[in-house]
């Protein structure tokens, strides 16, 4: 057996890591206070709470115990169900939110967690405004029993922001975070391809 | 009424018709904005959650509900009639207790706090093997149909003797005799909406959103259960997230959450979790069979001798062996089937029950035929085109074949099995197959209500499970009409409207198209004799032109749709007019063909298959609109690529419990996974005129014997189990090389 | 999910006290694409959750003066993908890649991912671990074919360790102690009893960083098989860390993923790579080499095949040659 932290190349001290290391200084900063102690108190939290989830552009107050996923908050308290429940560990990608712009599924996010964050759902638009990428679904009949879908459309509006331009082959590599039974795969690469090419606009 | 009779416009009258459309609640649905039974929240709801059976087969010897009671939150708790202490379960995932709770959590905190024992029973789920299922005394008695054969047994013959020599006799003279095992296994319907209900019980009344198939069927269930008037019950599904054959009947759980909604005074949701989604809400049977097979050297086939074995679940069951051999006939035959039970679910209604199963077990063997010769496939398919038996012709099957052929590139792609050039470790295959549905419309009713404003309006206990059924409503009203689609407003998903029938054995688009154009022409008949007097003209000589009424062969003389209308007063004009399903009808017919070719590559260092392109052939009558239909054809061929490479049921040999009932370890295909699929409505004059024929099945039927016949001709090498997983690949291929 | 606590801290110190606050069990939050379905399935239920994602120092990406590279266990899959630093580390990429979900990688963390609880359908059913007479006498199509001659026939869930182990790369960990370090390797083992899980944590201890040597001349690949395109866990995989002399391999590391309940070193397969010009004959020999030792299990045999193909694919692609396959 061969020791890898002796292969040549492959050798290197801690000390490297402490160099210029914001950690430095939270490793030495000293702790303590009654200020240190009050806000270490805020960020443990026991029991049921009052937040603030900023969803689609207005805040929300909501009570939550720690427990509650996001999904649950938006669906049951918010009345927001366009993310589903499908699966509990976000292997359909169905409750397909966006976190800061980015796609991630609230059934695996603790609403408490998503304090400060901006959540857009699939309901940010409506059928009254449509954005470009839900006239383009139903253009291509992405879509069939329509459960899965608001979770795609918000995968597909971050797959656009990160490839704008993308290929057919960038399609099929790039979707593959949602599952959906009815098999609309193949009028959703058509969709995109669209969008891609500037359809949905107008 | 309509003097004239029910009819379709010709190809080249009809403005709509057999066009492509946008669905209409597309936006809606794409939004978000749509309310599945999952989504709808009433005000005060409780929430359930079960315990369910923690093992394959058991005999509950304890279960104390109390503690649940005392978890904050929980307001109900219900033992199911079923699972009383020193009650016996069969199947894994069964539900026991069901805890009411004011959110889901709470719920979930009850479960675990019920003081749940029970005694281990014994556990069979090995429906492959025929042998260990006799040995464990699982199987049925075998079933065995008449043989068909030249001679015929003589008065004084022992049958069994006679047809054992006379199959000896008919196989000698075949020129090959192909012998053959291939399987299917139990696949899920794992709708991604699971079953449940969001429902209310109020004044005596009881309001259920149901994710249901059958709107106008599931108010009795409640009803009974409830000692109420069906009248008392209304039941709601506008959207609903998959049902694809299991969600006819309330369900036991639908019956429960009733239940607890009286008892509670308020409001229940009762979904199913995704494990018991997979566990109980519905699976298909799986099919197993052994094939001797006989031909002549041209690869026409002559004799089938089969016998076949699976389950349905605990009670036996399995696939059909009246569908067996399919499609394709060999002039002799004689097929026996042995049911299993094994600890699991009894199954369900799974998008064309039996079909696709029989499919696997006969045109697989048909397929190693194509092998044995050395020659096409697409020739044995061909020359066996004269023993098909099916609702629709053979000469609709010759030609698709043709067309698929062709759209596929056959001619410069096939190679014989297993003679294809490799690039590398990568293999490629065509493999075929073919079928055949039903598709008859179902009974329906429509009220239709045309205002005098002009506003028209339609009423119909229907569903919409996805395949764009609204839509289709609204065109067959539009086209009668001149109107466009969104002039007329469709109502449909409420058993407060006119009864329609289930949506089952693809029978609802011609159901409605039937109930809508019958209403919709009979009331036009009304708006004529309302109008002829007007336009100084019989009604008779009266005709729609787009937004118009006119007279025939004089476009001067007409009056805007809304002008028209105005006609009728204060009162809309209000007309009712159903279908019963098998009378005979000029507007729908029952019967279609449907040629599938696969083209697939194949690792064989790692046993994964991947698919190229897919061509799809489908005749289905009439076609309504081109846009839903295609998409019906292409969610059938994925859902077809699904049970042949990715899903299936896996119990444990030893517990019975159901390994994979997560989405994790479910496999189903994803976006990347299903290649180029080219699809053809094969709709000539004459197929058009049979009318409206369902289409949500038949295009389900052949991807898996096409897919696995595409990996033999790739490989060489039968794999004759579905899924073709890496697993199975390498191990056929081991089996093969003979190091297995 | 059982009732817990919710702690966000912001420190590193923060962190490590509010997971060794007496009398409370308490495990660390990343971003939830494990943990969370756990949870709710009740696989595990701690007194705390402790949520490291609002600690900025975890989220670093830094490279240090000695040319190595510091990983906060906090960073996004996708950041590590968007990471110029990250561009010589092709293995690292490829495995990331292969979590083929947008969602995951941009809600899934290095740390997270590196520990992965095991992957096992029937420890994902109920939490046991160590049941290895179920696995045997069970469906185990996807478990162990190494080291599974005692109670754990589970496979080591993660992508991405193979790699960091191939590297030879090294863990930064904190408790209310201190910090120590360890190679990465060393951060798995193979329980064999129930005071033992798939990792060496000790509780309450919080893996802050990866540090990952100088990239230089190293050139490694992960390989693996899947069965679709979407994010499910491979059959089986390997990573290979090559170093060359010229067109002669000088130093080699393999090790295979999703055959063994600890990311399992391939060492005699990298003694055949080392002295030789990499070749396709060279590679299978050392895929057949890797492979040796295995015992499949009832169902998994066809496993054997798939980490042979999948160290053979590993090393031709570290090698910048071609795969074969798709």
């Amino acid at each position: 057996m061969k020791d890898p932290g002796k292969s040549s190349g492959m050798h290197f001290h801690r000390r490297a890591f402490l160099q210029g290391s914001g950690a430095v200084a939270a490793a030495t900063a000293i702790s303590g206070g009654a200020a240190e102690a009050a806000s270490r108190a805020s960020r443990l939290v026991r029991s049921k709470t009052q937040i603030t989830l900023h969803v689609n552009g207005s805040d929300h107050q909501v009570a939550v115990e720690p427990r509650d996923t996001l999904l649950d908050v938006l669906r049951y308290q918010l009345d927001l169900t366009a993310a589903k429940p499908v699966s509990s560990d976000g292997s359909s990608g169905a409750s397909t939110v966006l976190v800061d712009g980015k796609p991630m599924t609230a059934s695996t996010l603790l609403a408490i967690a998503c304090r400060g964050k901006k959540i857009e759902t699939c309901e940010s638009v409506s059928s009254h405004h449509p954005d470009r990428i839900c006239r383009t679904f139903v253009k291509h009949d992405s879509l069939q029993c329509g459960f899965c879908t608001p979770g795609f459309v918000v995968a597909v509006r971050a797959f656009l922001k990160r490839h704008p331009d993308a290929t057919r082959e960038q399609i099929r590599q790039g979707l593959n975070g949602n599952l959906c039974r009815c098999g609309t795969y193949a009028d959703m690469i058509e969709a995109v391809v669209d969008l891609v090419k500037g359809g949905g606009n107008g | 009424m309509a003097k004239t009779g029910y009819a379709w416009p010709s190809r080249e009258k009809s403005r709509l018709l057999g066009k492509s459309h946008d669905r209409i609640d597309g936006l809606v649905k794409a939004t978000g904005e749509a309310k599945y039974t999952y989504d709808v929240n009433l005000k005060n709801q409780l929430i359930v959650k079960c315990l369910s059976a923690p093992f394959g087969h058991l005999r509950i010897t304890k279960l104390d509900t109390a503690p649940a009671k005392e978890i904050p939150g929980v307001v109900e708790v219900l033992v199911f009639p079923h699972a009383g202490v020193g009650k016996e379960i069969q199947w894994d995932g069964e539900l026991l207790v069901a805890v009411a709770a004011e959110s889901e959590s709470a719920a979930r905190e009850g479960v675990q706090a019920i003081r749940f024992d029970y005694e281990k029973l014994d556990v069979f789920t090995n429906e492959e093997d025929l042998e260990a299922a006799k040995a464990a005394g699982r199987t049925m008695r075998t079933r065995s149909s008449e043989p068909t054969t030249e001679r015929e047994p003589g008065d004084d013959d022992d049958e069994d003797e006679f047809y054992e020599a006379e199959f000896k006799r008919l196989f000698d003279q075949c020129d090959v005799v192909v012998e053959g095992f291939y399987g299917i296994p139990v696949i899920t319907h794992c709708c991604l909406e699971p079953h449940g209900s969001t429902l209310e019980y109020k004044d005596g009344k009881l309001r259920v959103y149901l994710s249901t198939q059958n709107v106008s069927g599931t108010d009795d269930g409640f009803a009974k259960a409830l000692e109420m008037g069906a009248d008392q019950v209304e039941v709601i599904c506008q959207y609903i997230g998959g049902g694809f054959g299991s969600k006819f009947s309330p369900g036991y759980w639908g019956i429960a959450a009733a239940r607890l909604a009286k008892s509670t005074g308020r409001p229940i949701k009762f979904m199913l979790d995704r494990d018991q989604e997979l566990k109980i809400a519905g699976n298909r049977p799986s099919g197993y069979i052994k094939v001797r097979l006989g031909a002549d050297k041209n690869g026409e086939i002559k004799v089938w001798d089969s016998h076949q074995w699976g389950t349905s679940g605990y009670r036996g069951g399995g696939v059909s062996d009246r569908v067996v051999p399919y499609v394709i006939q060999a002039p002799s035959r004689r097929v026996r089937a042995t049911p299993i039970k094994v600890n699991a679910m009894q199954a369900a209604a799974w998008r064309a029950p039996n079909h696709p199963q029989a499919c696997v077990m006969t045109q697989c063997a048909l397929d190693d035929l194509a092998a044995r010769l050395g020659i096409s496939s697409l020739d044995v398919f061909l020359r066996n085109v004269k023993h098909i038996s099916s609702r629709q012709k053979q000469e609709v099957y010759a030609a698709e074949l043709k067309r698929a052929a062709e759209l596929i590139d056959w001619k410069s792609k096939w190679h014989p099995h297993g003679k294809g050039p490799a690039k590398g470790s990568v293999v490629e295959g065509l493999g075929i197959a073919l079928h055949t549905w039903g598709g008859t419309a179902n009974n329906s009713e429509c009220r239709l209500r045309i205002y005098p404003d002009g506003g028209v309006e339609s009423f119909c206990g229907t569903q919409d499970l996805g395949t764009g059924t609204r839509t289709v409503c609204a065109l067959v009203l539009a086209e009668t009409f001149g109107l466009n689609v969104e002039d007329v407003r469709v109502n449909i998903g409420d058993s407060k409207y006119p009864p329609s029938g289930a949506s089952g054995g693809s029978t609802t688009v011609g159901a409605v198209c039937e109930s809508h154009r019958r209403a919709a022409q009979d009331a036009l008949a009304r708006l004529f004799e309302t109008v002829a007097p007007k336009l100084s003209a019989k009604p008779d000589e009266l005709e729609v032109g787009v937004g118009c009424i006119r007279v025939k062969g004089k476009p001067d003389r007409s009056l805007s749709w809304r002008e028209a209308c105005a006609l009728l007063g204060l009162k809309p004009l209000e007309v009712t007019a159903s279908h019963k399903r098998g009378a005979a009808s000029p507007l729908s017919d029952e019967g279609v063909g449907g040629v599938q070719i696969a083209h697939v590559a194949v690792d064989r260092d790692t046993g994964v298959v991947r698919m190229k392109q897919f061509v799809a052939v489908q005749d289905m009558g009439l076609i309504v609109n081109r846009k839903t239909a295609t998409s019906q054809v292409h969610g059938a061929v994925i859902m077809g690529i699904a049970y042949a490479l990715f899903e299936e049921r896996i119990l444990d040999p030893s517990t019975g419990q159901f390994v994979n009932a997560e989405l994790a370890d479910y496999k189903l295909p994803r976006i990347g996974d299903v290649g180029e699929i080219v699809v053809d409505l094969y709709e000539p004059e004459d197929q058009r005129a049979r009318g409206v024929i369902g289409l949500g099945e038949p295009p389900v039927i052949s991807p898996g014997a096409a897919i696995s016949n595409a990996v033999c001709n790739a490989l060489g090498v039968r794999v004759p189990v579905l899924p073709l997983t890496p697993k199975r690949v390498l191990d056929a291929i081991r089996q093969a090389n003979g190091r297995g | 999910m059982k009732s817990f606590e919710y702690a966000e801290p912001r420190t590193e110190e923060e962190a490590v006290e509010f997971l060794q606050d007496a009398g409370t069990t308490a495990v660390v939050l990343a971003g939830g694409t494990d943990l969370m379905g756990l949870l709710k399935k009740m696989v595990v239920t701690p007194d705390r959750v402790v949520n490291i994602m609002e600690v900025d120092s975890l989220k670093e990406i830094r490279l240090l003066p000695d040319g190595s590279l510091a990983i906060g266990s906090a960073v996004t899959l996708d950041e590590l993908l968007a990471d110029p630093h990250l561009a010589d580390y092709g293995g690292i990429l490829d495995a990331v890649h292969g979590i083929n979900s947008m969602q995951l990688q941009s809600q899934g963390t290095l740390g997270g991912e590196v520990l992965r609880r095991p992957q096992c359908w029937y420890f994902r059913r109920d939490g046991e671990l160590l049941d290895g007479r179920r696995v045997i006498e069970g469906d185990n199509r996807y478990h162990a074919i190494l080291g599974n001659q005692g109670p754990a026939k589970f496979v080591s869930a993660s992508r991405i360790a193979p790699c960091l182990i191939a590297l030879g790369a090294q863990a930064r960990l904190r408790c209310a102690e201190g910090e120590r370090w360890c190679d990465v390797a060393d951060l798995f083992q193979i329980p064999r009893r129930a005071d033992q899980q798939e990792n060496t944590l000790a509780p309450g201890e919080l893996v802050t960083h990866f540090v990952l040597p100088p990239a230089g001349a190293l050139q490694s690949a992960t390989y693996e098989v899947r069965h679709g395109a979407g994010p499910d866990m491979p059959l089986a995989a390997a990573a290979a860390v090559l170093e060359f002399s010229g067109q002669r391999v000088k130093e080699a590391q393999v090790v295979m993923g999703q055959v063994a309940p600890i990311p399992w070193r391939a060492d005699a397969a990298a003694e055949v790579l080392v002295g030789h010009r990499v070749d396709e004959r060279l590679a299978a020999e050392a895929g057949r080499v890797a492979v040796a030792q295995a015992t499949p299990l009832s169902h998994n045999e066809y496993k054997v095949q798939l980490a042979q193909t999948a160290v053979r694919r590993a090393v031709l692609r570290a090698a910048g040659l071609e795969t074969g396959g798709f």
